[in-house]
């Protein structure tokens, strides 16, 4: 049925079309993914949008109400959890209050009837690795949140699963415990070579573990790429949005060549340095990411022929290592740009009520359909 | 605000005092020199020593221990299951009927709950020629309701209980059965023992249902001081819940240190880790 | 033991096996025995051997039903209609379990609402007490009271004594004995569910009382009473419907003036030999026991949904 080369293109893990269904409520809409072997995968999306569906049906605790889902080629959609080769870890840890943290991390390994000498080895060697090893006796409720979290690490690695599966990593740390967790949980992961789908709503968190993204909404997915790509190259409205800062205008296409573009939009025509594919007079959006966009007193700057536009800052917002300017152009309409405060000094550049001037290189908007 | 408060114990006090009465009457009277119930005339150990030579007493003791235990642990039993069955499986075919049943012994007069187990024992009894009316069928008859209060004492934990550490275990490969025993109910521990303490306490005190279903010659304790009372007060009697009340205050404020002392810790080792 | 194990450990078909147990211990040991009750309370009273009459004639296959084992419940041999033996042990059952359930409000209402002003700490050692009694046998506890309301028993000696009354009354085996009894054994299931009822109310809003001008006693009565009133119904039930078939208490305690239905039945079952109207007798009361209860329990489930 499916030869060699099809099993190779659905990747080691891999769903098809997966529907999931709670009576008149479709949490997955046919979703279909094709992870790879020893990737970190992140499933992105505010809440509701289907991921943790998702992911709970690739742990057995869901059955899809349609589609199939593959590891290494073979169909384990009816597969009950305790048979898969997949472990996970809980946003809450879910660690077993009455056992100690070597029993909590030997746990799995009794289920497989692991000799006595290999399984107190391994045990000993994960805890090690996750840098518990003086803590084995102690029970759960002795421990802090960011040592629950390693040991419900060390106890779904401890059994070599095939995928794993992280629930919210970093959701329960403060956030300077999240930048230090993060690193060590891809180190951790990396060392052990495991295929990893891992589940947030924090883009941060995706961007900076995952190697590559799945943005969601509404059960499906929008858009399957490297961080960088999702960043730099969103193909909807959506993913533009919900990925960092952005500004979006619609636009009429007015001009179109292979090497570049024009559109017409609230703005002014903005000139795209690519062609797109659309018939002239189509609607598309453009987005053009803040940080793209270059700011300067309007007194100290010289004109631009196009991608340039003319307004009044509205708004500041400081963040140290760089500001946001809110500028309000001629008609009403707001842009965000971004700069990094390169130079340290005590006054500012720019400041309110400004009148500035600002503009884009041709290759900086990212046009996409106007839905 | 004071006066209130002070009304307010002085009620607490006439009412203690009120529920400790009879007890207090009871101790006071069992070292009574006479027979008399309301005049206390010197001190004696005499009706201990009837006690410990009333063999019907002393039978009907270790009968109702044997049939309050046998009780207990078969009410744990059907009780986790009764239980387990309301709190996980939302959905099945006669769930209604099931909870209605489970329900109905915390309900049911005694006295017709011991005439309808009765009635089935008689009948089995003539289709099967067995059992025999003795401490069997009092132990399924305690069972019933003792099944009943275990349930929801069990049922009350269930629910409470975090799922997640199920799911974490059979991720991890434990099957549903496995699950279940190593995992849901060692974190019920509290729970099964006050239900097993609950149902053998029913048990024990029964005299309804144990009149009902017990066979001649088999008598519990309660039965007999059943007995007993329908002819008058007998001081050997209150020797004997003098003694019953010391056991029980024993067992109770041993149970209770237990509870405090593993809440405490639990308490201590907490604030330990947070501040780690 | 390792089979239903290895039928358990199969997952989803272990559910229906788990079910299955206390299903049939129910249906073996409580639904069984009623329908055996039901069955025995249309056949015919018999002698020696079975206390009954078959339902089923085999000689003539007939079906002898003996309406009259209902129907004497509540009409006399003499025609009269609620004239029976019966339907004046129903009645006056009724009217003590209300009698103690009001009894035990106005006992154990302050009980709890002082235990919830008590101090935290004691408040662990103030439930104990009141659960310690509980724990001890309640024949014996029933006992204890025969001898203290016993003619010159302790507590006409005190009466005396004070000078609250001038002859000894009679205590004992009188509504006064019964109702005490009642009222000693059942206050602690009306102080638990109140206490709980209690002390889960959030002292904030007697506080928002007091701060829009209500006097401490008015706030009790239209903030914390009314607030308080499923632990109320909890408690009140608790209370009555076991009072109703309560068959220890008005035997020791109680005279041949206080026939109770618990004892009625009893006699009918083991002095009258009569089982046939017994069951009768046990139906009726599961009707009117239950089917109120279950009425309530929809009620309250819905009130609860709402």
């Amino acid at each position: 049925m499916t030869g060699e080369a099809s099993l190779a293109e659905k990747g080691f893990l891999s769903t098809d079309a997966v529907v999931k269904q709670f009576d008149a409520a479709v949490a997955v809409n046919g979703v279909s993914l094709s992870i790879r072997r020893g990737e970190i995968f992140a499933l992105l999306g505010s809440s509701g949008c289907g991921k943790s569906t998702l992911l709970r049906m690739l742990a057995g605790f869901e059955r899809p109400t349609q589609g199939r889902i593959y590891l290494d080629g073979v169909d384990i959609t009816d597969w009950p959890p305790y048979e898969r080769p997949i472990n996970m870890m809980f946003q809450s840890y879910a660690l077993f209050p009455h056992l100690s943290v070597w029993d909590n991390v030997a746990f799995g390994l009794r289920r497989e009837h692991v000799a006595a000498a290999s399984l107190a080895d391994r045990v000993d060697a994960m805890l090690n690795l996750v840098q518990l090893g003086a803590y084995a006796k102690r029970k759960p409720h002795q421990l802090s949140g960011g040592q629950q979290q390693r040991v419900a690490l060390a106890r779904s690695l401890v059994k070599r699963p095939q995928l794993l599966l992280l629930d919210e990593p970093l959701g329960a740390l403060d956030k300077k415990l999240r930048e230090q967790t993060q690193f060590e949980l891809v180190n951790i992961i990396e060392q052990v070579g495991v295929t990893c789908v891992m589940v947030t709503h924090d883009q941060e968190e995706a961007m900076t573990m995952a190697s590559r993204v799945a943005v969601m909404d509404k059960g499906r997915v929008l858009q399957v790429g490297e961080p960088h790509d999702i960043y730099e190259f969103p193909a909807s409205r959506f993913v533009a949005d919900f990925i960092g800062n952005v500004n979006l205008f619609d636009g009429e296409l007015i001009e179109d060549l292979p090497e570049r573009c024009v559109l017409r939009t609230e703005v002014g025509p903005i000139h795209v340095g690519h062609g797109v594919s659309g018939a002239l007079g189509s609607t598309l959006t453009v987005a053009i990411r803040p940080e793209k966009i270059s700011i300067a007193r309007a007194d100290a700057a010289k004109p631009l022929a196009h991608n340039a536009w003319r307004g009044k800052v509205e708004e500041i917002a400081y963040f140290g290592a760089y500001s946001t300017y809110i500028v309000t152009l001629e008609h009403g309409q707001r842009m965000k740009v971004t700069e990094s405060n390169a130079l340290r000094h005590g006054h500012r550049d720019i400041t309110w009520e400004d009148d500035v001037v600002m503009w884009c290189d041709v290759m900086a908007p990212v046009v996409m359909p106007a839905t | 605000m004071a006066k209130g408060l002070w009304a307010g114990r002085a009620w607490l006090a006439l009412v203690y005092a009120f529920l400790y009465a009879p007890l207090l009457y009871m101790v006071v009277f069992s070292f009574n020199s006479t027979r008399q119930d309301a005049r206390y005339t010197g001190f004696s150990w005499r009706w201990y020593e009837a006690l410990l030579n009333d063999t019907k007493l002393v039978d009907g003791f270790w009968l109702s221990v044997q049939v309050a235990t046998l009780t207990g642990l078969l009410s744990v039993v059907v009780g986790t299951f009764a239980a387990y069955v309301l709190v996980r499986y939302r959905r099945f075919g006669g769930r209604s009927l099931f909870a209605g049943m489970a329900h109905a012994p915390l309900v049911m007069p005694e006295v017709v709950v011991g005439l309808s187990l009765l009635l089935l024992m008689v009948g089995i009894q003539t289709l099967l020629g067995w059992p025999e009316r003795g401490v069997l069928t009092i132990v399924i008859g305690h069972t019933l309701l003792g099944s009943a209060y275990a349930m929801v004492v069990i049922q009350a934990r269930l629910s409470e209980m975090d799922r997640r550490i199920e799911e974490a275990a059979m991720d991890l490969g434990a099957r549903p059965y496995q699950v279940f025993m190593l995992v849901t109910l060692p974190n019920m521990t509290q729970a099964l023992v006050a239900a097993f303490l609950l149902a053998f306490t029913l048990s024990f005190d029964d005299v309804v249902i144990a009149e009902f279903l017990s066979g001649p010659g088999v008598n519990t304790l309660p039965q007999v001081v059943f007995g007993y009372a329908r002819r008058g007060i007998n001081p050997t009697v209150f020797a004997a819940a003098t003694l019953l009340m010391l056991a029980v205050t024993t067992a109770a404020v041993a149970y209770s240190v237990w509870v405090l002392r593993r809440s405490r810790q639990r308490a201590g080792e907490a604030k330990r880790a947070l501040a780690s | 033991m390792t089979c239903i194990a290895a039928l358990l450990g199969r997952g989803w078909m272990g559910r229906p096996l788990v079910i299955a147990v206390p299903y049939v211990w129910l249906g073996l040991f409580f639904l069984a025995p009623f329908a055996i009750m039901f069955y025995i309370s249309w056949v015919d009273m018999g002698n020696d051997i079975l206390p009954f009459k078959p339902l089923w004639d085999e000689a003539s296959g007939v079906l002898r039903l003996r309406f009259d084992n209902y129907t004497s419940l509540w009409r006399s041999d003499q025609g009269q209609w609620f004239d029976t033996l019966y339907v004046d042990a129903y009645l006056r059952s009724v009217w003590y379990a209300a009698l103690s359930a009001c009894i035990c409000l106005l006992v154990g209402y302050p009980f709890a609402y002082a235990m919830t002003r008590a101090d935290a700490r004691w408040r662990p050692l103030l439930l104990l007490m009141v659960m310690l009694p509980f724990w001890t046998s309640l024949l014996l506890r029933v006992y204890a009271w025969k001898g203290l309301l016993a003619d010159q028993g302790i507590v006409n000696q005190a009466l005396l004594a004070l000078g609250w009354v001038q002859t000894a009354p009679v205590l004992l085996y009188t509504d006064v004995s019964l109702l005490v009894g009642m009222a000693y054994v059942y206050l602690p299931f009306m102080v638990l569910p109140l206490y709980a009822a209690l002390s889960k109310q959030n002292p904030q809003w007697l506080e928002a009382a007091y701060d829009l001008g209500c006097t401490p006693w008015r706030a009790f009565w239209i903030v914390t009473v009314p607030l308080s009133w499923r632990g109320i119904g909890a408690g009140m039930i608790l209370v009555f419907v076991p009072s109703l078939g309560e068959f220890v208490i008005p035997s020791l305690l109680g005279g041949p003036e206080n026939l109770m239905i618990g004892r009625v039945l009893w006699d009918e079952m083991f002095t009258a030999n009569n089982w046939p109207r017994a069951s009768a007798l046990a139906t009726v009361m599961v009707l009117a026991i239950v089917v109120p209860l279950v009425w309530y329990a929809r009620v309250a489930a819905k009130d609860d949904r709402g």
